[in-house]
């Protein structure tokens, strides 16, 4: 079967900088590539080429074995591609049912009587959210009041919907606590069992790591690795995430900062 | 309105919903707001609850709402336009000056002053979401030319600051019939331009409510970046509400021109501003995203009933910008409080 969408060799440059450098990537249906990185490891470069924001200076870049240059987002839309990133494109003061199809709105009658299909919206909305198991309290309310987990969920709704075949998440849990990253994660995994396949940009390997099929370790703009579920531990991921032996370095510079200082209870919470 | 019973009700949903649902209502504030206002100056003007009273603060309502309602929409948009209110005295002065020079039936007036009035709105709609500047700065910009304009070309063409009588023209009639009129009902005089503005709200709460343009507005004004992303077009939709000022503006001038067959160059200068009070005790907030059309006609009676209240009160009218200014904090603070209680989580 081919990939949905394989990069092999993609590279971007601006100006002098080089944002991305070599980086080889395959998303097939039904299955999670989770990219790894820190921050300014080229995580946001990655998604904008995929996403049809910017072009690949070098490298292809294959929908379904066929090698293509994206021109716009319209155009990765188009060929399936739907990216939900970190702002998730909802208006906070619209209630849910608007936001849903805002853009795409379905409508009844023509010319002058050309109405939304309110209806139809509402029940859409709600019967989608319930079949990617999110149960709604109020279609009606504003989407700015669902917790932050939730309208990650709309999002990721919405762009199912609306026949994404790939979706790409950009950092789908960069905000959220414990409980809801899990909530989020599980429809990451019902977008993946309803056979579309999902790029998921992250920098935390727990996360990753409980979902992802395969996983491309970026690091400085290049591929510091790339592996398969099955061939990498959790802790190995969290390793070469972490950048091996700088994390031991760390830790060890830590504690003796703690020794000299004495003052055992300074520990943040720091992934 | 409700989209059929719903079979299964959440158990989540408390009981009180539909309490609640009212107070988000943007309008609520301002219908209380206007009760108040009614209720004191029944108590404080003897005359004010008289029929002839009423239609007198219907037609000052109408005059203001006709152009709180794109007002509205375009607040509820994100934007501002401070060129509204001289833009309607434009219009008047363009009408009333191109059939006086032209001898023409004033009806080529009216067409040539809608399309220079929505050349004026395009103009606005289109250095707004071409250089991206503030549309305060773009609209305050064309608010001090079109002033400029409206004196400079009126004393240049009738030596006066006000245009010629066209009263005696061909065609003035039956424009003053669609833009003037007035019937009689008993003792109660009610003007033709309380049925425009409801004929516009009631347009504006369709578009707003029902239409793809509504869901943009609110889309363009609450998030632009985030509509932009899943494909509104966001600059087409700012540019038609500009339009949309224009429209009223033009429909405003013909009033003015058909009522008074004179037009003085200097009016409509701050009046910009009664309409945006109008649009927020309305519910709209200045901030964009949020607001109705039905609001902005409540804020528009309002200001009708103050102004008229205060002279039927007998009292001095120079007090009466005090209590505008007073009623526009009440109701955006009390706008702020009930929404912020509505949209709490419980």
């Amino acid at each position: 079967m081919t990939a949905l969408i394989e990069l092999d060799g993609v590279s971007k440059h601006y100006g002098h900088i080089k944002a991305l450098e070599g980086v080889s990537l395959e998303v097939s249906a039904g299955e999670i590539t989770c990219v790894l990185g820190d921050n300014g490891a080229g995580k946001s470069t990655l998604i904008k080429i995929i996403a049809g924001l910017h072009r690949h200076d070098a490298g292809t870049f294959r929908i379904e074995g066929e090698e293509t240059e994206l021109a716009n987002p319209r155009a990765a839309l188009d060929r399936g591609i739907a990216t939900v990133y970190q702002d998730l494109a909802v208006v906070p003061l619209m209630p849910v049912w608007r936001n849903f199809f805002l853009g795409s709105e379905p409508t009844l009658g023509r010319g002058p009587f050309r109405r939304l299909d309110v209806a139809r919206m509402r029940d859409t909305t709600r019967s989608e959210l319930l079949r990617m198991g999110i149960d709604l309290r109020d279609v009606d309310q504003p989407i700015g009041t669902l917790s932050g987990g939730e309208r990650q969920c709309v999002a990721i709704a919405r762009a199912v919907y609306f026949g994404a075949r790939v979706l790409v998440l950009d950092e789908p849990t960069a905000a959220l606590g414990v409980k809801q990253s899990g909530v989020v994660l599980k429809y990451v995994a019902a977008a993946r069992d309803a056979g579309l396949g999902v790029v998921l940009i992250t920098h935390n390997p727990h996360h990753a790591h409980l979902v992802g099929d395969r996983f491309v370790l970026l690091k400085r703009g290049a591929m510091a690795g790339s592996h398969t579920r099955d061939s990498i531990t959790l802790d190995e991921l969290t390793r070469q995430m972490a950048g091996g032996s700088e994390l031991e370095e760390l830790s060890h510079e830590l504690a003796r900062v703690a020794e000299s200082d004495e003052r055992p209870d300074r520990d943040r919470d720091g992934h | 309105m409700t989209a059929g019973a719903p079979a299964a009700r959440d158990e989540r949903l408390l009981p009180v919903s539909s309490l609640k649902r009212l107070l988000t209502r943007p309008e609520l504030g301002a219908v209380v707001g206007a009760a108040a206002v009614f209720v004191f100056f029944s108590f404080a003007a003897d005359s004010f609850l008289r029929a002839s009273s009423l239609s007198t603060v219907l037609y000052s309502a109408s005059t203001i709402g006709i152009m709180a309602v794109p007002v509205a929409l375009l607040m509820i948009g994100g934007e501002f336009d401070l060129s509204a209110g001289v833009m309607v005295t434009s219009s008047a002065l363009i009408s009333s000056m191109f059939s006086y020079q032209m001898t023409a039936n004033v009806w080529v007036g009216v067409g040539v002053s809608l399309l220079a009035t929505l050349a004026f709105g395009l103009f606005n709609g289109f250095m707004l979401t071409r250089t991206k500047l503030p549309s305060f700065i773009i609209t305050l910009g064309t608010f001090l030319m079109l002033t400029g304009l409206n004196l400079g070309f009126t004393k240049l063409i009738s030596g006066t600051v006000s245009t010629k009588a066209i009263g005696d023209m061909e065609g003035f009639p039956s424009a003053r019939a669609l833009f003037a009129s007035q019937w009689t009902v008993g003792s109660v005089t009610l003007k033709v331009t309380i049925l425009w503005w409801l004929a516009l709200v009631a347009l504006a709460t369709w578009i707003l409510l029902r239409t793809r343009a509504g869901n943009w507005i609110f889309a363009v004004g609450g998030g632009a970046d985030a509509a932009r992303a899943v494909g509104v077009p966001v600059v087409k939709t700012r540019i038609g509400l500009y339009a949309g000022v224009a429209l009223c503006a033009w429909i405003s001038g013909q009033h003015i021109l058909f009522s008074y067959d004179v037009v003085q160059s200097g009016e409509g200068v701050g009046n910009e501003f009664l309409y945006i009070i109008a649009a927020v005790i309305g519910g709209c907030l200045m901030t964009g995203g949020y607001g109705s059309a039905i609001g902005s006609a409540v804020g528009a009676f309002i200001f009708g009933m103050t102004s008229n209240g205060i002279v039927y009160a007998q009292w001095n009218p120079d007090w009466f910008k005090f209590f505008l200014g007073a009623m526009l904090l009440l109701a955006t603070l009390l706008n702020a409080w009930v929404r912020k209680r509505a949209e709490a989580t419980a």
